[in-house]
């Protein structure tokens, strides 16, 4: 039996009536809009394994957005941001385009995955329209892949694993010493693990193993099983997103015991696995635990407006937002090329840390204090956001700022 | 890689399958008899799991892992009887639809609620810890989790097999036109069946949110191995379902042991592509008339 009722031509015509009234009722209001406000597009991944960071991000742009808005706005236009699920490099790259071409922004701001970043930033360059990485973190990206119109908030792979690397090597596990590494398996995780073991062969250690770890991959007992009859002396992990919140969990479950460490992190994901699970030591590009004023302030801002505290992707797109606004305010244009311009000769920026940063004119790495975190014990525990105590500043407060960056020999870019 | 090891790896495989059984057999179910192709299913798997997390504060772990999955299969009977009651006689590319839709309002509805980023939720004190028999290990948890889900199987099994319900469930999967003429209603058997499935799924999300993070896309990430498994094993059959979960952990498994993880995911699609090549009704399907 069929009950189908076919779509009939009538219904047909009248959906689509219905359509181009509704598109233009949409319509008029973009049109006014247009001469006033100055429009930032902000393009992050909301849904898939790393949406649940991409959710901090827009939280705290929209948190940036309406501090400048309620202190004048850019040039004393007010501050329009159009923010757009990323979901994957292809939709990135046309909703990049749609928002550079259609809505005219002045620039864009956000991503996380690398592979995202790369697409975006293509758009960005072919349209000559500045893009801001707030959290794709491949050395290529700044190195092959680098471009005029690509500035980077998010540190470099080099950046994460060479402050890490420090406590790792204070703590006597480099040297001599194997390592088992799990590594998310696209463009962040390859070029990640690329750099790890460039830093292990430079200091005398070696890999008894690795992974390539699908991105949806949820249970891992089947690499605890094997990293627990390896031995290792300690396990890296290079996974991005909900794995390393599944791994944590697991690793807990299984009673493994040996050292954890990882070169790519984000405090939402140790929030998720929880006290007691959550062990090893981490590079963060900020956490909330900062003790300077301007951390105080935002993380306050923060807390009081979504009932809990910022994690390090919050930073990346708060802060490239007021970056933004900054220069555009100083050089009172929202032009792309004088930005660039501006950047490139060393303008210096309050980064909510000791020291302000800047942006290195040869890559557009931003150049900034980075920070490794270890897990607290579960006794020590006292709530559920603070439960790592971090070291301080790397570099330290007498050492130059590039010395955790990648150095030309290891990522070059031309800007070709 | 050592025997003791090897072993290690083939039975976390299968144990691994068990997860996929508790989310197939409902999806399977709801096919066989409704015709409906339920997308939303990881979606109530979801809700199980996040109910846990509201619910464990007032009842504990045990009792979310009755409550859970009833409140689920609750929320299963409303949606059965309000939405898929009308689309078990047209073309299955409608419930699709409308299951595709459910399944993204449910996801979008647990990340308002409850934000994006993964929620903390352990495994509760008594159920932590390893077992150990010599070289080999593992999780006590697991082992309670396997038990739980085997014990559900066998149940289900039961029901399906030997009771009056189960054969008149048997019979509408058939001939539904044939068992009206008997003059028997399968509605109070649709609902029944959804209600089944459906809390099962809970079920599955209850059990899992220890040791899985748990966020508002985790139905998502289920869902897809669950219908391979349904594909791979057959329509209308029970053990196809249960074999073909088996394998399929096993296959993942193994590619993690020998270090091909990274063609695990890719590793099960070629799987079902073998098996619907050789078999195209799945391993163990049977032939049912209205869906030829």
């Amino acid at each position: 039996m069929d009950t189908r009722v076919p779509l009939s031509r009538r219904g047909l015509l009248k959906s689509a009536g219905g359509v181009a009234v509704l598109a233009g009722i949409g319509a008029p209001a973009i049109v006014r809009a247009q001469s006033e406000a100055i429009r930032i597009g902000h393009l992050t991944p909301r849904t898939g394994f790393l949406g649940p960071l991409g959710e901090y991000g827009v939280m705290a742009i929209d948190l940036a957005v309406e501090e400048l808005n309620a202190a004048g706005g850019i040039n004393g236009r007010k501050i329009e941001l159009l923010k757009e699920d990323s979901v994957n490099p292809q939709t990135a790259s046309t909703k990049a385009e749609r928002m550079i071409e259609r809505d005219k922004v002045a620039c864009i701001i956000g991503e996380i995955s690398s592979a995202s970043c790369l697409t975006i930033a293509q758009v960005a360059q072919r349209n000559k329209t500045l893009y801001v990485n707030t959290g794709g973190n491949s050395d290529a990206l700044r190195g092959a892949d680098c471009k005029k119109f690509m500035f980077h908030v998010e540190s470099q792979n080099s950046m994460y694993v060479k402050s890490v690397g420090r406590s790792f090597l204070s703590a006597g596990l480099v040297k001599g010493k194997s390592w088992y590494s799990l590594t998310a398996d696209y463009a962040f995780g390859h070029d990640l693990l690329k750099v790890a073991k460039r830093f292990m062969e430079g200091n005398g250690g070696k890999f008894s193993g690795d992974e390539l770890v699908p991105t949806d991959a949820t249970d891992f007992s089947a690499y605890l099983l094997k990293i627990r009859s390896a031995k290792p002396d300690l396990v890296v992990l290079n996974l991005a997103g909900n794995q390393i919140t599944n791994f944590l969990k697991q690793y807990a479950e299984f009673g493994l015991t040996f050292p954890v460490g990882g070169f790519g992190f984000d405090t939402a994901l140790a929030w998720a696995a929880g006290k007691g699970n959550f062990v090893g030591t981490w590079p963060v590009v900020w956490h909330h635990l900062l003790d300077t004023p301007g951390t105080k302030s935002f993380v306050g801002a923060f807390t009081k407006k979504y009932g809990k505290p910022p994690e390090n992707q919050a930073w990346g797109d708060y802060i490239a937002m007021k970056i933004v606004a900054q220069s555009m305010n100083e050089l009172k244009t929202p032009d792309s090329v004088k930005l660039i311009e501006h950047w490139e000769k060393g303008a210096k920026f309050d980064l909510l840390k000791t020291r302000p940063g800047y942006f290195r004119a040869s890559d557009h790495q931003l150049m900034h204090e980075m920070y490794a975190v270890t897990a607290l014990p579960a006794d020590q525990v006292k709530n559920q956001w603070d439960i790592f105590t971090s070291t301080g500043p790397v570099p330290g407060p007498n050492e130059d700022l590039e010395v955790i960056a990648s150095t030309k020999d290891e990522a070059a870019c031309t800007f070709a | 890689m050592t025997l003791v090891l090897f072993l290690q790896q083939v039975l976390n495989g299968l144990l691994d399958g068990v997860y996929y059984l508790l989310i197939a057999l409902g999806l399977s179910l709801i096919f066989s008899l409704g015709g409906i192709v339920n997308l939303a299913h990881g979606a109530f798997y979801a809700i199980g799991a996040y109910l846990t997390l509201v619910m464990s504060p007032y009842v504990g772990f045990g009792g979310s892992l009755i409550l859970s999955p009833v409140a689920v299969a609750l929320l299963g009977v409303v949606i059965e009887r309000l939405l898929f009651r009308r689309f078990y006689r047209s073309d299955p590319i409608l419930s699709l639809l409308l299951t595709f839709g459910l399944a993204m309002v449910a996801e979008q509805a647990l990340r308002m609620i409850f934000g994006a980023p993964p929620l903390s939720y352990s495994i509760p004190q008594a159920l932590r810890g390893q077992i150990f028999l010599g070289d080999f290990v593992y999780s006590y948890y697991r082992t309670v989790l396997l038990l739980i889900a085997i014990g559900c199987v066998a149940a289900l099994w039961v029901l399906l097999h030997r009771t009056a319900f189960g054969r008149v469930v048997r019979a509408g999967v058939q001939n539904p036109d044939m068992v009206g003429a008997l003059g028997i209603s399968l509605e109070p058997y649709m609902a029944a069946v959804a209600a089944l499935g459906i809390g099962l799924a809970g079920l599955a999300g209850v059990l899992l949110a220890p040791i899985y993070a748990v966020h508002p896309a985790m139905g998502a990430e289920i869902i897809t191995p669950a219908f391979v498994v349904v594909v791979i094993g057959g329509l209308g059959s029970f053990w196809g379902v249960v074999l073909a979960a088996l394998l399929v952990g096993l296959v993942k498994g193994m590619m993690a042991a020998v270090g091909y993880s990274a063609g695990s995911t890719a590793a099960i699609y070629l799987l079902m592509l073998l098996v619907l090549l050789f078999r195209p009704r799945g391993l163990l399907g049977e032939r049912i008339t209205r869906f030829e």
